[in-house]
């Protein structure tokens, strides 16, 4: 693997989005954006206003005869299975006999136009028969209701541990959800064809399980369903699993009609009608030694799963992998709880469980902090996983790779951390209604599904006789430039300049049987089954080389866009010509698996990561202490990504991830009525951060001289998902300023978000603490 | 009738078959077949759909949400959107060209958006500043980047202040406006003279009032509705006018946020604030004070600085006028004295008196683009250290944007002290009972309040940094 390169958009250089142009121009084409073919209509659902009711009947007469409508359909009208669950079966497309969540689809209705279709919407009558719901975490707990059941990871003797320690102490936090808020919401189009194939083009970060979902829906074999997609308007896990009832829909309206369909939701049906980040309620008690030391804790963490389990088994088992985050639990009882609530069914967000569990144990270690009078970051550095010895995680694997302490050394250093911690000091004293706080949140992240079989990918590469190149890969680009990123390893490999590779859409016809881009894994495994397939080509062109030059294959080498042995040369483009005029295959599939995954789903026991992926960031805030209003003034961030493949791309991941993370740890609040309506399914109602929010002063940096020590793409970590957590460093910090009006001498009680209104009742709740203790004391 | 026209990136278009109330979004996506305007929620909240307009008879460039403007507003307007800066294959326009240099797309369906709002930005003269580049960029929203790099490309693109090409163009500034329009039976009226308007207000007295449509806009794009009649009143010159004289400022009802900004932040500084921060400049491009009136929200932003200010609006009907004292023209939740045969002609505001002072809060949970939680609005009269008159207004307190008289007679008479303001906030809980909703509780919405004349008492003194945003 050479890396050193004079080619144009090598691995490692900083090489533009393919589509930065497309983007600016607004020539870049989305799902809505396509030309319509004649006839091709349009799809507006009916939803359940009810969290929980069973359909008596369902009345579309009046719906089927309204202007332009071509199509009603219920779950009797599915052809094939009524489900689409990615995990279990137990996810309907349209609901058959009872609505488990508002929003769940009932009807869908296929008209000449939208508003056509949205009128006789109107027309259809349901008759629902109420019964009781369960809107709330504590109350699935409490009657045990789970979408699977729940997952209890153990390591050592955590009660007896706890039991003994010199300390003990317990609390409860809670985290809420988040929706991802992609600003194109959910699309598909479905077009039938003569013989009844259909292609379906799907806003997807899972084309495959679109593919088999509509097959399975339709009762089709999976070979009569092509799905393509050549770019998402944001994903962040929201389309890894949810696209695939919309395609479904289409699919089956298109099948039924014989024209084409497009399903579009608008912002606050998609808003209802889609999973999110699940929010958790966790609850703690731990021991721990007079240094801080944790000798044992056990962890209840209670997810809302909502209606179905969707992917929340994933979700679950991450969080549970990552309630140690960069820290050593001899003995750890972590329990996750599934729960089953009458509400949309939650589905991956971005770092999928990983920052729920690092939430609980930061919460855990701030604590210990607390009670001890210590600072935070001194109960963090005796419980850092070490190098030889104390290195072995709640789930068994052995972190075998950790660089936290030196990389946190090396920031705290380059920002002057001390000093800040002075300067922040110095200005709570002299100001009575702002108080500043500051945080460190070091990050290890695992890198792999969990489930090793999904480790896989494949590529599919072309080189045509003018040495142009043709890439497919099963990823899907969803704006984080995985596309470029791959062509890159394409262009390395060959040693052309990446101009000469033509990046194409994802299609489950090119390459078949892929697993979603997601779990941050986009590029660790199609940029190796990329990487394997443009070899094999460049293997079989390298035997032409050397049978042209007489000589043999070893002394053929390809460097700045020819292949040369010894001083004579040949363009790649010319020995394409020469491959196919020797009539050998320029073309070639490349399939990679990570290899010593492995992973018991029983006991949670094994080795899901390939590798860990770490970061730090400090983050400083302030908050008033009259309104509970917030800012971030300043982050530093240093990130490991290995030896990066684009450091323009991986920049970019990061601090978007950073904000991402921010926003639902500040001011994403999504808010349900007591009817399980949710409140909050707009921009209006729902606030991500806007370009004010971020860091008034904001220094990222990509930790360097970094290569991963397992053999991955040109020794690159993956970035996806990793930074988003290093966002906890500002919910840290607002806590360290909360506990900072009463000089450290309390824990806040401060949840996720903290939105104004959840500071300014936490400020007040700590110094009415405050003060009754220090009244008792006096007297 | 006569047909909508405007020019759309420098051609004309002359419709006379198309929905008045169709969104200028949808018509731009599908009868026009410009696709690089997005449509990211369709209520004006998220900037995917930003586009540019020069409206009749404006020198200026502004920045509208397309999915919030219908396409009768367009009338007479020169429409330029994200396909018309750039011919294909073509160099890039220099906000394009910094925003890809600056690596500021990722999933690209906002960039449009950004690139138009930028734009306007680029032609708008004003020094450009970090303040600057937020305020221009309060309307859109990017899930991917995390801004730093948007932001970048704004500093390098928006410091050189672009030439106005749109003007050099064609001259269409000078396209008749018409006054009717009629289309697949929808009718559609913009009367040019206030007589006019209230002659057609008579005429449909349950037709809506369509100003700039940031609210009413709502029932277009994502409640699909299609009035049989609307009435649109920009083009009502008296009632875009600003007149300003020794005592007060009288704004026209149809005069937008951003026309108005300028007179108010001169005389109110804290309230141009506030101004700045209702929704974002796409919003106040369009938006108007009138409307922000008219349609009596509880948590419209200008209401209670208006009522602290003690403001008198100007209703006129066929009979004539009459004047209300604007705290009096809010009846109940969404319910005014506006008679069906009435418009809002004006709002007129006084200018700040001898010893008097004016302050305004705004909570929310986005410092920028977002509805408030709380409003806090105060005009105290300080002589000789002694408060001899105080008139304070909260918004998201109560169903209407209502007086604080409690706390007005507990500061009325007392010396300025911090004891008294504190004192003056505890009569907060006798003059509100709020509610519980998704923006915030009760009980947050009457600590809040309370607290905020703390925070009055603080920044009259000259405290430093009395908010998080001075830092």
């Amino acid at each position: 693997m050479s890396v050193d390169s004079d080619i144009v958009g090598a691995v490692h250089a900083k090489v533009r989005h393919d589509s930065a142009r497309g983007h600016v121009t607004g020539e870049a084409r989305y799902i809505d954006d396509m030309p319509m073919l004649p006839g091709t209509l349009e799809v507006v659902l009916v939803t359940s206003p009810h969290p929980h009711a069973g359909i008596v009947s369902i009345d579309v007469s009046a719906a089927r005869s309204a202007d332009g409508v071509r199509a009603v359909m219920s779950a009797d009208d599915i052809p094939g299975v009524n489900d689409v669950g990615p995990v279990f079966e137990d996810e309907p497309v349209l609901a058959a006999g009872f609505v488990d969540y508002v929003g769940a689809p009932v009807v869908a209705i296929a008209a000449d136009s939208y508003d056509q279709a949205r009128n006789a919407a109107a027309l259809v009558t349901v008759e629902y028969d109420v019964r009781p719901a369960v809107l709330e975490i504590e109350q699935a707990l409490e009657q045990e209701l789970y979408t699977y059941p729940p997952q209890f990871m153990t390591i050592g003797e955590p009660e007896a541990a706890i039991a003994k320690a010199s300390h003990r102490i317990d609390g409860e936090v809670r985290c809420g959800g988040q929706d991802h808020f992609y600003l194109e919401g959910h699309i598909a189009m479905a077009i039938p064809h003569d013989n009844g194939d259909l292609d379906v083009y799907s806003s997807t970060q899972h084309p495959s399980e679109v593919q088999h979902g509509v097959a399975h829906v339709l009762g089709v074999p999976t070979n009569a369903v092509t799905v393509e997609v050549r770019r998402m308007g944001g994903a962040f896990g929201g389309k890894e699993s949810q696209a695939t009832i919309f395609a479904a829909i289409a699919a089956v309206l298109a099948d039924r009609c014989g024209q084409p369909v497009k399903i579009r939701l608008r912002r606050d049906d998609d808003m209802i009608m889609t999973g999110k980040r699940h929010d958790f309620l966790f609850r703690y008690d731990v021991g721990f030694d007079d240094d801080g030391r944790i000798e044992g804790v056990d962890i209840l963490m209670a997810m809302r799963s909502g209606n179905v389990a969707d992917l929340s088994p994933g979700v679950l088992a991450r969080a549970l992998c990552h309630a140690d985050n960069c820290y050593y639990l001899p003995n750890a009882r972590l329990r996750g709880y599934p729960c089953k609530t009458n509400t949309v069914s939650n589905t991956a967000f971005r770092g999928f469980g990983g920052p729920q569990g690092m939430l609980v144990i930061e919460t855990v270690i701030e604590h210990i902090a607390r009670t001890l009078g210590r600072s935070v970051d001194e109960v963090r550095a005796v419980n850092y996983y070490g190098a030889e010895d104390r290195n072995v995680t709640p789930y068994q694997q052995r972190v075998k790779d950790n660089i936290i302490v030196a990389l946190v050394d090396r920031l705290r250093s380059e920002i002057d951390f001390d000093g800040m911690l002075q300067a922040v000091d110095s200005f709570n004293a002299s100001h009575e209604t702002l108080k500043k706080g500051i945080a460190m949140m070091p990050v290890k992240f695992g890198v792999s599904f969990n489930t090793p079989k999904l480790n896989q990918a494949g590529a599919l590469v072309h080189v045509y006789t003018d040495g142009s190149v043709h890439l497919n890969h099963g990823g899907t680009e969803m704006g984080q430039g995985l596309f470029t990123k791959v062509a890159q390893v394409v262009a390395s490999v060959f040693e052309i300049d990446l101009d000469n590779i033509k990046i194409s859409s994802t299609r489950t016809d090119k390459v078949p049987n892929t697993s979603a881009t997601a779990a941050s894994s986009g590029s660790d495994l199609n940029g190796m089954a990329a990487f394997n397939a443009t070899n094999t080509i460049k293997a079989r062109m390298a035997e032409v080389a050397a049978s042209h030059f007489e000589t043999s294959v070893d002394a053929i080498e390809f460097r700045q866009n020819r292949v040369y042995a010894g001083n004579e040369s040949l363009s790649f483009a010319d020995l394409a010509q020469l491959t196919w005029d020797e009539r050998v295959s320029l073309s070639a599939t490349g399939y990679y698996s990570t290899p010593g995954l492995h992973w018991d789903a029983k006991s949670l026991i094994g080795n899901p990561f390939y590798y860990f992926a770490y970061g730090a960031a400090v983050s400083q805030v302030v908050i008033d202490t009259l309104t509970g209003e917030s800012r971030v003034l300043r982050t530093d961030i240093l990130q490991d990504c290995g030896n990066s493949l684009n450091p323009a791309i991986d920049l970019g991941q990061i601090e978007g991830a950073f904000i991402q993370g921010q926003g639902w740890l500040t001011s994403e609040e999504l808010v349900w009525d007591e009817s399980g309506r949710l409140l909050t399914h707009g921009p209006s109602t729902y606030k991500i951060p806007g370009s004010r929010d971020v860091p008034r002063e904001f220094n990222v940096h990509i930790l360097e001289d970094a290569p991963n020590r397992e053999p991955t793409i040109f020794r690159s970590k993956a970035v996806g998902e990793p930074p988003l957590m290093l966002a906890l460093s500002v919910w840290l910090a607002i806590r360290d300023a909360v506990s900072r009006v009463v000089d450290h001498r309390h824990m806040p009680h401060l949840d996720a978000p903290a939105t104004p209104e959840a500071i300014l009742m936490a400020v007040d709740d700590i110094r009415r603490r405050d003060s009754q203790t220090t009244t008792a004391a006096k007297v | 009738m006569a047909a909508i026209s405007f020019t759309l990136n420098g051609e004309l278009r002359q419709e006379s078959s198309v929905s008045p109330t169709m969104t200028a979004l949808d018509f731009l996506r599908e009868n026009a077949g410009l696709t690089g305007t997005k449509e990211g929620c369709a209520e004006g909240d998220c900037g995917a759909c930003t586009i540019v307009m020069v409206r009749n008879g404006a020198d200026r460039l502004e920045a509208v949400m397309a999915c919030l403007l219908v396409v009768g507003q367009l009338d007479g307007a020169q429409v330029v959107t994200v396909e018309g800066l750039t011919e294909r294959g073509g160099e890039l326009e220099s906000v394009q060209q910094a925003i890809v240099t600056q690596d500021g797309t990722q999933c690209g369906f906002c960039t449009p958006g950004f690139v138009m709002a930028l734009y306007a930005l680029r032609h708008s003269g004003e020094t450009v500043t970090d303040e600057v580049i937020h305020d221009a960029l309060a309307g859109n929203l990017c899930r991917c980047t995390g801004y730093r790099s948007i932001v970048d490309a704004a500093r390098t693109a928006c410091s050189v202040s672009g030439k106005d090409n749109i003007n050099s163009r064609d001259d269409s500034n000078t396209l008749p406006a018409s006054d009717a329009y009629e289309a697949g039976g929808q009718l559609y009226f913009a009367p040019k003279t206030i007589d006019a308007l209230i002659a057609r207000r008579v005429e449909y007295p349950d037709a809506p009032l369509l100003s700039g449509g940031t609210d009413l806009g709502l029932l277009f794009s994502k409640e699909r509705q299609k009035f049989p009649v609307t009435i649109y009143t920009q083009n009502v010159d008296e009632l875009r006018r600003i007149e300003e004289d020794d005592t007060s400022f009288t704004i026209g009802a149809a005069a937008t946020y951003t026309e108005a900004l300028p007179y108010i932040e001169a005389e109110y500084a804290s309230f141009g604030v506030l101004i700045r921060r209702i929704g974002s400049r796409q919003i106040r491009n369009v938006g108007t004070i009138g409307g922000n009136i008219g349609n009596a929200s509880p948590i419209g932003d200008t209401p209670p600085c208006l009522i602290a200010l003690d403001s008198v609006l100007t209703l006129r009907g066929p009979n004539g006028a009459r004047e209300i004292s604007l705290e009096d023209f809010f009846l109940d939740y969404r319910k005014t004295d506006l008679a069906k045969d009435e418009i809002i002609e004006n709002v007129r505001v006084p200018k700040l008196g001898n010893g008097q002072i004016f302050r305004t809060y705004k909570i929310s949970k986005r410092y920028d683009q977002d509805i408030s939680s709380v409003i806090g609005a105060f005009r105290l009269t300080l002589e000789n250290g002694v408060v001899t008159a105080a008139r304070i207004a909260f918004g998201g307190m109560a169903a209407v944007p209502k007086r604080a008289i409690g706390c007005e007679a507990a500061l009325t008479g007392a010396v300025w002290s911090e004891d008294a303001v504190r004192q003056a906030a505890a009569a907060i809980e006798e003059d509100f009972s709020p509610i519980d909703d998704h923006r915030a509780s009760a009980a947050y919405r009457l600590r809040v309040a309370a607290n905020l004349f703390v925070r009055l008492y603080r920044d009259l003194e000259g405290a430093d940094d009395v908010e998080v945003m001075a830092l």
